[in-house]
């Protein structure tokens, strides 16, 4: 089956990625850990751009950004130095942005991810790193905000941003994108994106031919999902009226789900970038094999491992490995029990409960997960009471021991049905002789009578078995 | 010849009202300045890389250890608008 797409849709992303998991900020000592701080106590002068101070880069934001280049699949370039974007706004309060112009540290480089109609190539056009503004909150609506408050915590934290090709054609997919590269990101370990503003996404959106419009500033995977599919209805009913999308700069508004045009008057010359004096170029083309080396396995490789290594489906692979603590969990898992068994628990059952409580798999023990399949494996309690221990541990807490023992899960030894079959036979003969008689409904009856005595805790089929094994034995009258 | 069109667009990028009456002396003077400059593009640069930096030295870094902040009273000090802990700015659209 190929994807039509009938509206002609191109969507283009581009992706301005917090690399959080820094100890300090691009250009300064100051820390990345400001998210529950009080507002203006990570700054210093630099990221503050007093006069006089003096911006100097930091390593590891260098080799993070090798890394993210890599995972991308991209060229590394040969030389590359930091420009000043100008323009003045009070989230900079040096009155210009320090970002890479010419010489973007990564390019060309591609992401695989799930399309409409199977696999399909996202290609990555560059990546660049630069220095994030501080926040500015507007008090009151943006409307009739009575004052802006500016803070500069996050003034000078290490952005990479990455501008892909207009190569996704749904909102759907583009979606897909950002939920991939989120989980390369974090298998690199270079980024947290449960962190308060660590992706924000500008969405480019064109349909049949028309031109491009930007959507700025969107906080979330849903919301660029959401806004790309207001975009594309809007666009349509344009073109449809008669009229000729226009490029424009739109703000996404996330509560009312629509984007409303911008003015904006700076082009891309007003800008006036130049080459940041205060910094030396940089050359780090030689770092990359040593980088290379550092790159964990990502999410496709571990994908192809896992369907290679435990045998298991194409479609657990994939839920287990997009998100790396799930996947690290399960490997955990199935190096103890049938590893079968443990896609089926880990990616069907536990991830739903997760996702359900809308919690991360942190917030459940692997040891729990294993001594739960154990117990299902070994016949002592049923699966449905699996479940059950695992959403009483997400929802009160508790071991499966305890909650086995609280709940009288285990499942009913054979002497206690034995005896429950005697007292149900002995009580109900009318019942085993309709049945002798013929009446096979009857069998039914006297199933249920037994595991009403064993308060449900013995399954059907057992009984059942058990049942008609003591009537076979009855002598004959 | 720099236009007063373009003077009141330099003006909206740096956020300074420039008066009616005021743009065409900052025309004919931006315009000399720029006619000074272009003194520059007489020079043959056909076979010379542009220059990114004046010092001929690349690669320098810091290593990524935390250094102490600024006190937020510290941070602030410059202003006379602030509110809980934050500069205070004016509505901005
Ligand atoms: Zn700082």
């Amino acid at each position: 089956m190929v994807y039509e797409n009938p509206d002609g849709v191109k969507i283009g992303l581009e992706i301005h990625v917090q690399l959080n998991k820094l100890n300090t900020k691009l250009f300064c000592g100051c820390s990345t850990d400001y998210h529950n701080a009080e507002p203006n106590t990570h700054v210093c002068p630099v990221c503050l751009g007093l006069p006089g101070s003096l911006p100097v880069l930091n390593r590891k934001a260098v080799e993070f950004a090798l890394k993210v280049g890599l995972a991308l699949n991209c060229d590394i370039v040969e030389q590359t130095q930091f420009h000043r974007k100008n323009y003045y706004y009070p989230d900079l309060p040096k009155g210009f942005q320090t970002t890479q112009y010419d010489f973007p540290i990564a390019g060309h480089g591609k992401v695989i991810i799930d399309g409409e109609d199977g696999e399909r190539i996202i290609r990555i056009t560059r990546a660049h790193m630069e220095e994030d503004p501080g926040k500015l909150m507007h008090m009151g609506s943006i409307e009739k905000s009575k004052g802006t408050l500016i803070n500069y915590n996050r003034s000078g934290m290490t952005l990479i941003e990455i501008v892909t090709e207009p190569d996704m054609r749904s909102p759907k997919e583009a979606r897909r994108f950002l939920d991939k590269l989120r989980s390369i990101l974090e298998y690199l370990d270079v980024f947290n994106g449960d962190l308060e503003g660590a992706m924000r996404v500008d969405a480019n959106v064109s349909v049949m031919g028309g031109d491009r419009v930007e959507v700025k500033n969107i906080s979330s995977h849903k919301g660029v999902e959401k806004a790309a599919l207001y975009e594309i209805m809007r666009q349509k009913n344009f073109i449809r009226r008669g009229d000729k999308v226009v490029m424009e700069t739109r703000h996404f508004d996330e509560a009312r789900g629509v984007t409303l045009s911008m003015r904006t008057k700076e082009e891309e010359h007003d800008y006036r970038y130049f080459p940041e004096p205060d910094l030396v170029p940089m050359r780090v083309a030689d770092w990359v094999p040593g980088v290379q080396k550092t790159l964990p396995e990502l999410p496709d490789a571990k994908r192809d491992r896992f369907m290679r290594e435990y045998r298991i489906a194409d479609m657990h692979a994939k839920a287990l490995t997009s998100d790396i603590k799930v996947a690290d969990f399960y490997e955990h898992v199935a190096l103890r029990v049938c590893p079968g068994a443990a896609a089926v628990w880990v990616a069907d059952i536990l991830k739903g409960e997760l996702n359900y409580r809308d919690i991360g798999v942190h917030a459940f023990k692997v040891e729990d997960m294993i001594e739960i399949i154990e117990l299902v494996i070994g016949n002592k309690i049923t699966e449905r009471s699996g479940v059950e221990i695992i959403r009483t541990i997400l929802d009160n807490g508790g071991t499966p021991k305890t909650i086995v023992k609280e709940k009288g899960l285990i499942k009913v030894e054979e002497d206690i049905i034995i005896k429950a079959v005697t007292e149900t036979l002995e009580e109900n003969p009318e019942a085993l002789q309709d049945y002798l008689d013929g009446k096979e409904k009857s069998l039914n009856f006297l199933v249920g009578q037994v595991m009403k005595k064993t308060a449900g805790r013995s399954d059907a089929k057992t009984t059942r078995k058990m049942l008609l094994e003591r009537i076979n034995k009855l002598p004959q009258k | 010849m720099i236009t007063k069109e373009e003077v009141e667009h330099m003006g909206w990028l740096a956020r300074i009202e420039i008066h009616e009456s005021e743009a065409q002396a900052y025309a004919k003077k931006l315009s000399s300045v720029l006619d000074y400059f272009s003194q520059l593009a007489e020079v043959d640069t056909e076979n010379v890389s542009p220059t990114y930096h004046v010092a001929d030295i690349v690669n320098v870094f810091r290593e990524d250890v935390v250094r102490p902040s600024m006190p937020q009273e510290e941070v602030l000090a410059n202003t006379e608008k602030k509110q809980e802990g934050n500069f205070l700015a004016p509505r901005i659209m």
